[in-house]
């Protein structure tokens, strides 16, 4: 009954929101070039559901890639960042400056570097967008360990490694799923931009860009619903990951 | 009577931006092992210092802390300590947050025999019950009970305790003082407390260190000759409110301030 209600409200809360979109393009008479409505989707769907299969299936995996690029990097410069002050003073102004870098100045850049490179671009840009929550916030768990958790371990001789694993590494892996969920949508948008600028690119941006070149209104909204879809999905996933490895955080609601 | 832990004219400074910061002065204690010394003294006088000297943490600049007649040059496996936050692993139940010192201590023990350890340690403090719980869902005083049981799981010699009831409310300090005393009693430890709490310091300690005020340095030494058994109707003893009020003028002149204050109390 509880597992049934709390599936029943976000979704009435969808259906609510498309049959809102709906009335609203009825209501103006509002053409599909102008805007598409939801009921022009399932067509747009069906007609292209093989593209969809695979342009989808090419944007999860390059942003999945870039995302796993990202934590890994992303947790090795907040690990530096986190136990060396000098480390920390060097890179903050660095990531910081790079981070307020819009990112898709990047991609004519990239683009030049690697030309037709267009798997390892995407999967570039997805990590270079993504990577700076999860080493901010992985470098700010771990310099903020109180000092007695450290002290328990070290008083007793064990060595850095070991009060790593055994107290920094779980004590930050809040912080570092609450990044996570952040960078994953971000994972998300820098794929698709490379998807979209490309010539002859591939995934659900592609596919956005030629429905554009071709006038297939339906076909672009449809893109950004599957989007959207994917979004949640791989948002989902990350929840559920957390859930896993970091549920003891979670306090039992009264 | 040997001594199992010597401090012998420790002194130490602190680098702050605004030039050394002196903590400790020329500082002496002794404690015979299995004996419980209290130390007492104003507020921000160097005895958080002084328990981390004692565990190796940190090396004074001068002077020596020896344990157990070997000198104290690093961390030693011989050591316990209780923080006045009880520093439990979220993510672990209580009874793995006991077992962690074991873990680092005697990694070769099977794991049955070091979760019996645990578990006897548990029982002892009135934790039965609650081996599998998340400490989110126990009370303050209970997290505190569970973070003295993981401090002597490895059977330390010496047991540090950086004002370990600080935060509790008095019922429940006077509930775990009790602890103290049942756990000394089963599992003999030599035991340095630093409090604030002059009764605290009373009741559990053999003797009774008042520190002077930044530098510290000894500034007396109380043994406690406690009237019958360590029970709490013992506090309310003349003997023991003399030994208060003696302790009392001690923290006064420390503070510096024994002439400027009136109230004598």
């Amino acid at each position: 009954m509880k597992g049934l209600k709390s599936a029943a409200v976000p979704l009435a809360a969808i259906l609510a929101f498309l049959a809102f979109w709906e009335a609203l393009v009825w209501v103006n008479d509002w053409p599909n070039y102008k805007m598409a409505s939801p009921s022009d989707l399932p067509p747009a769907f069906w007609k292209y559901r093989w593209f969809f299969l695979e342009m989808s299936w090419q944007t999860l995996w390059r942003t999945v890639a870039g995302l796993g690029l990202a934590v890994v990097v992303g947790t090795l410069l907040g690990m530096a960042m986190g136990f060396s002050r000098v480390a920390r003073d060097a890179l903050y102004p660095l990531l910081v400056g790079f981070n307020a870098i819009p990112k898709a100045t990047l991609v004519p850049v990239i683009a030049l570097i690697f030309i037709g490179q267009h798997d390892f671009n995407t999967v570039l840009m997805a990590f270079l967008i993504s990577f700076f929550p999860i080493a901010v916030s992985v470098g700010i768990g771990l310099s903020t360990l109180e000092p007695e958790y450290r002290d328990i371990l070290r008083a007793l001789g064990a060595s850095k490694v070991t009060i790593f694993w055994k107290i920094a590494l779980p004590k930050t892996l809040p912080e570092f799923f609450g990044a996570l969920k952040v960078s994953a949508t971000l994972a998300f948008i820098g794929t698709n931009l490379v998807e979209i600028v490309s010539p002859h690119g591939r995934g659900l941006g592609a596919l956005f860009k030629s429905g554009e070149t071709n006038g297939d209104y339906p076909l672009m909204f449809a893109v950004l619903i599957a989007l959207a879809a994917l979004g949640i999905l791989l948002y989902y996933a990350v929840v559920f990951l957390e859930r896993i490895f970091a549920g003891w955080a979670e306090r039992p609601a009264h | 009577m040997t001594n199992l832990i010597d401090i012998k004219g420790v002194t130490h400074a602190y680098q702050t931006a605004h030039g050394p910061l002196p903590v400790l002065d020329d500082l002496n204690i002794s404690v015979p092992e299995g004996e419980f010394c209290a130390v007492v003294g104003p507020s921000g006088c160097g005895k958080s210092t002084l328990t981390r000297l004692v565990a190796g943490l940190m090396k004074p600049d001068r002077g020596e802390v020896w344990l157990h007649g070997q000198r104290v040059t690093g961390p030693r496996k011989t050591v316990g300590m209780a923080f006045q936050n009880p520093v439990m692993l979220e993510w672990r139940t209580i009874l793995e947050n006991v077992m962690l010192p074991l873990e680092i201590v005697a990694p070769r023990m099977p794991k049955a025999e070091r979760e019996t350890r645990a578990a006897d340690l548990l029982s002892l403090v009135g934790l039965e019950g609650f081996e599998h719980k998340r400490p989110s869902e126990l009370s303050g005083g209970m997290r505190q009970r569970a973070s003295l049981c993981r401090a002597i799981v490895h059977k330390p010699d010496v047991l540090i305790m950086d004002e370990p009831f600080g935060a509790l409310d008095a019922f429940t300090r006077e509930d775990l003082w009790l602890t103290m005393h049942d756990l000394r009693a089963k599992e003999p430890f030599t035991c340095v407390l630093i409090t604030h709490d002059l009764r605290e310091a009373v009741f559990l300690g053999d003797q009774v260190i008042v520190l002077s005020g930044r530098p510290a340095t000894t500034q007396y030494v109380l043994d406690v000759d406690y009237p019958g058994e360590r029970q709490l109707d013992g506090l309310y003893t003349p003997e023991i409110t003399d030994m208060l009020h003696l302790l009392r003028d001690q923290i006064k002149i420390a503070q510096g301030r024994q002439d400027a204050t009136e109230d004598a109390a």
